[in-house]
């Protein structure tokens, strides 16, 4: 639709017109505000756990589990040093020999979701597949945080 | 020819002054677009755009993605 309105401008005597051609939803992917209705609608990325655990691929799950559960979490993200989401590991994978690396232990190419979608979406998806936790990136995949379950169904700071 | 233009770019043209248009259904608009956009509907296009924006300073035009 875009390059039909750029082009069209440009006929109407605009000089100099630009087609933003990945348009909003590259905006909202990667996590920038927006105005409107929705915008200040609770979405995946407002949720997503800023402080989630990651780790990366070659180190020994020992330490990473040690380290994470410490902290009083059972899940993190592997990820590289431009925290591009790699793996997932999960309270199951978190349990497996102790001597192992990282990525022999890890769930490689988790399923991600993007900040913009709404939390009503994301709660719905998250029980209906038994998920206690879902990585959120923006579209070029990069870490934004974990969402947990428990906060999509009741999120921090609602009225109980 | 109209240019392309990124999510980089697209900032550097509104700092330097650039209009900004969605082109979407204004239910659409309504919901969610970018700061600062105004919007101006494919089909109003022609009969809005002239008195609406400024021929003299650059205009952004998108909508939803590149489909």
């Amino acid at each position: 639709m875009s390059p039909r309105a750029a082009w069209r401008l440009e006929s109407l005597g605009f000089g100099e017109v630009y087609d933003y051609t990945v348009g909003k939803l590259d905006w909202m992917a990667a996590g920038l505000p927006t105005e409107g209705t929705n915008a200040k609608r609770p979405r995946a990325g407002d949720l997503a756990r800023k402080d989630t655990p990651t780790c990366g691929l070659k180190e020994r799950l020992a330490e990473v589990r040690e380290r994470v559960r410490s902290i009083g979490w059972d899940a993190v993200v592997v990820v590289n040093e431009e925290r591009i989401v790699l793996g997932l590991l999960r309270s199951k994978e978190l349990d497996a020999d102790g001597d192992r690396l990282i990525e022999q232990v890890m769930r490689p190419g988790p399923s991600t979701f993007r900040p913009f979608v709404s939390i009503d979406e994301m709660a719905h998806f998250m029980v209906e597949h038994k998920l206690d936790s879902s990585p959120v990136t923006t579209s070029d995949g990069r870490l934004v945080g974990l969402l947990l379950q428990k906060d999509v169904i009741s999120p921090p700071g609602a009225a109980s | 020819m109209p240019k392309e233009t990124d999510r980089v770019q697209l900032r550097a043209l509104l700092d330097g002054g650039a209009q900004l248009v969605e082109v979407l259904p204004s239910e659409e608009y309504e919901e969610d677009h970018l700061p600062g956009a105004i919007n101006l509907p494919l089909r109003r296009l022609d009969a809005e755009a002239v008195d609406v924006l400024d021929r003299s300073r650059p205009v952004i035009v998108y909508c939803w993605d590149i489909a």
